[in-house]
């Protein structure tokens, strides 16, 4: 039985006079790849954004790694070892690749060279591009630094938001690959619009709609119901 | 070519003070998102506290050196009680920084009396140099010297080390910058801290130039500091110094050739930078 990671029990955030999560629960275990599947506008990406502490909850609780990070500050929340790449990247455009990659390192010592050497295997464009401005990379390129750049320090759990999005078929299988080598390393929560993705490299999933929880399983679960992938992704 | 030679010696001069008070500005806006009125009460603030411990000691660089720690305490004093409270809310940042630009100046006339206090270049930096038909005055050099040494330094710092590094990434993205593990609000503390002593020395530096300095100095620079880091770009280093001696430049070719349009040269350039790019001339996008 795997150990959990994260739980989200009961979530309710507001952003401004909007209740956008309304009672999110979810779990994710070591070594998982858990999926949050849902609508546009269902409160995927406000969740996570509520784990790492952009978007507070206002209820409920966070817990990653038996530890309350409800309340936490993002900077807190990052250094317990949670890695994030939101939709839009990131990526700090003035920089070259090896200063947005410089800018998330925290520490400098031979293991921490090491991960480097061991991310730059994984995204060889990077290694290309090391002196490139991040704003003149490609889609896929700026999603792999944004990715490298979370994974760079020992992330134990890295939340990644939609990272198909806008990019070719053949880049999202190179990002699917790279996440699945990924997860040897590191346990991931992916936001992903993409079904085929999802269903490919996840192994859990949590549907949410209009802010709520309405089902958490196993992925082949998902991948056999029809009638629950009709209802709440329309497709199927 | 002896007049241009002047004009020119004189534009960059002014450009560079300008330089000093506007970089810290546009750092605290680019990173910050504040739109700091009080700048220009730093800039004074530095001027007296400089000038006074510059006339007690007898050593100009005891001034520089009091009139930047003076603006490390004041930055302190102005982020923890006067901007943290209004983060994020652009007209109560305008209100406040208004009210306390005007606090201390009224705080100048207290402490160091309402009266203009007249400045004396120090010594080894009086006089000129002629150069066949050019008088070249010493102390302008200097502040051009000065004003390039600063930029050099903090180019170097902004490109080099992890702090700069740090800080460009917070004028890019802030919320992105946190979710790496940085607590950006001690380094938005350590920004306008710097940017604030960079406002106190403009300020030291500035006395001896223009030979005279009295409270309401502050705001005057202040609005001209506001027109550079909009026509450089905001949150731009390198384009507060390209706008800084593009308007000392301008404003010192106008006094002399269209005197009456002098004082609205800047506004012009400003006028014109903001309908053709609007973002300022250099800009740090959005990752």
């Amino acid at each position: 039985m795997m150990e959990s990671l994260l739980k989200l029990d009961n979530i309710n955030t507001h952003i401004g006079q909007y209740h956008i999560l309304q009672g999110v629960h979810f779990e994710a275990k070591e070594g998982e790849v858990s999926v949050l599947l849902g609508r546009n506008g269902a409160g995927k990406t406000t969740t996570l954004k509520t784990i790492i502490g952009l978007t507070p909850a206002t209820a409920g609780s966070v817990t990653f790694l038996n530890q309350d990070i409800t309340k936490k500050p993002t900077y807190d929340i990052a250094n317990l070892g949670i890695g994030y790449v939101p939709e839009d990247q990131g990526v700090f455009a003035d920089l070259t690749v090896e200063e947005n990659i410089k800018v998330a390192m925290r520490k400098e010592n031979d293991e921490s060279k090491e991960k480097l050497e061991y991310v730059l295997n994984l995204f060889p464009d990077l290694k290309k591009f090391w002196k490139k401005a991040g704003g003149n990379l490609s889609g896929g390129q700026k999603q792999m630094l944004a990715m490298a750049r979370a994974f760079v320090n020992d992330s134990k759990l890295l939340l990644i938001d939609e990272p198909s999005k806008g990019l070719a078929p053949i880049v999202i299988e190179k990002v699917m690959e790279a996440i699945v080598e990924m997860k040897k390393q590191t346990s991931i929560v992916l936001v992903e619009q993409n079904f085929y993705m999802a269903s490919k490299i996840g192994d859990t999933f949590t549907l949410i709609d209009d802010g709520r929880t309405v089902r958490h399983g196993e992925m082949k679960e998902l991948i056999e119901d029809d009638e629950l992938k009709h209802k709440y992704l329309g497709i199927g | 070519m002896d007049l241009i030679f002047s004009l020119i010696i004189n534009g960059l001069a002014t450009g560079m003070l300008i330089f000093l008070l506007a970089s810290g500005l546009t750092l605290i806006f680019g990173l910050m998102h504040v739109l700091n009125f009080a700048h220009g009460g730093l800039f004074v603030w530095g001027a007296y506290a400089g000038v006074f411990s510059y006339a007690y000691s007898g050593s100009f660089i005891v001034g520089i050196i009091v009139a930047i720690l003076t603006g490390l305490v004041f930055g302190f004093i102005t982020e923890k009680l006067i901007i943290t409270p209004v983060y994020g809310n652009l007209v109560q940042q305008i209100l406040i920084t208004l009210g306390f630009m005007l606090v201390l100046q009224e705080m100048i006339k207290v402490v160091f009396g309402p009266n203009v206090v007249a400045v004396k270049v120090p010594e080894l930096l009086a006089g000129s140099w002629q150069l066949g038909d050019i008088i070249i005055i010493k102390y302008r050099i200097f502040i051009i010297f000065f004003g390039f040494i600063i930029f050099g330094l903090f180019h170097y710092m902004l490109t080099r080390t992890k702090i700069g590094l740090v800080v460009r990434a917070g004028v890019m993205n802030s919320e992105m910058v946190q979710a790496l593990g940085i607590n950006i609000k001690r380094i938005f503390l350590v920004v306008f801290m710097t940017g604030s002593a960079l406002a106190a020395l403009a300020g030291v530096l500035f006395a001896p130039y223009s030979g005279a300095i009295y409270a309401e100095l502050g705001m005057e620079f202040a609005i001209m500091a506001f027109i550079v880091v909009v026509i450089g770009g905001m949150g731009s280093f390198q384009g507060s110094l390209f706008a800084a001696i593009l308007v000392g430049l301008a404003g010192s070719f106008m006094a002399y050739y269209v005197p009456y349009l002098s004082l609205a040269v800047n506004m012009i350039i400003m006028v014109v930078v903001l309908i053709f790019r609007p973002q300022g001339l250099f800009t740090t996008a959005k990752g």
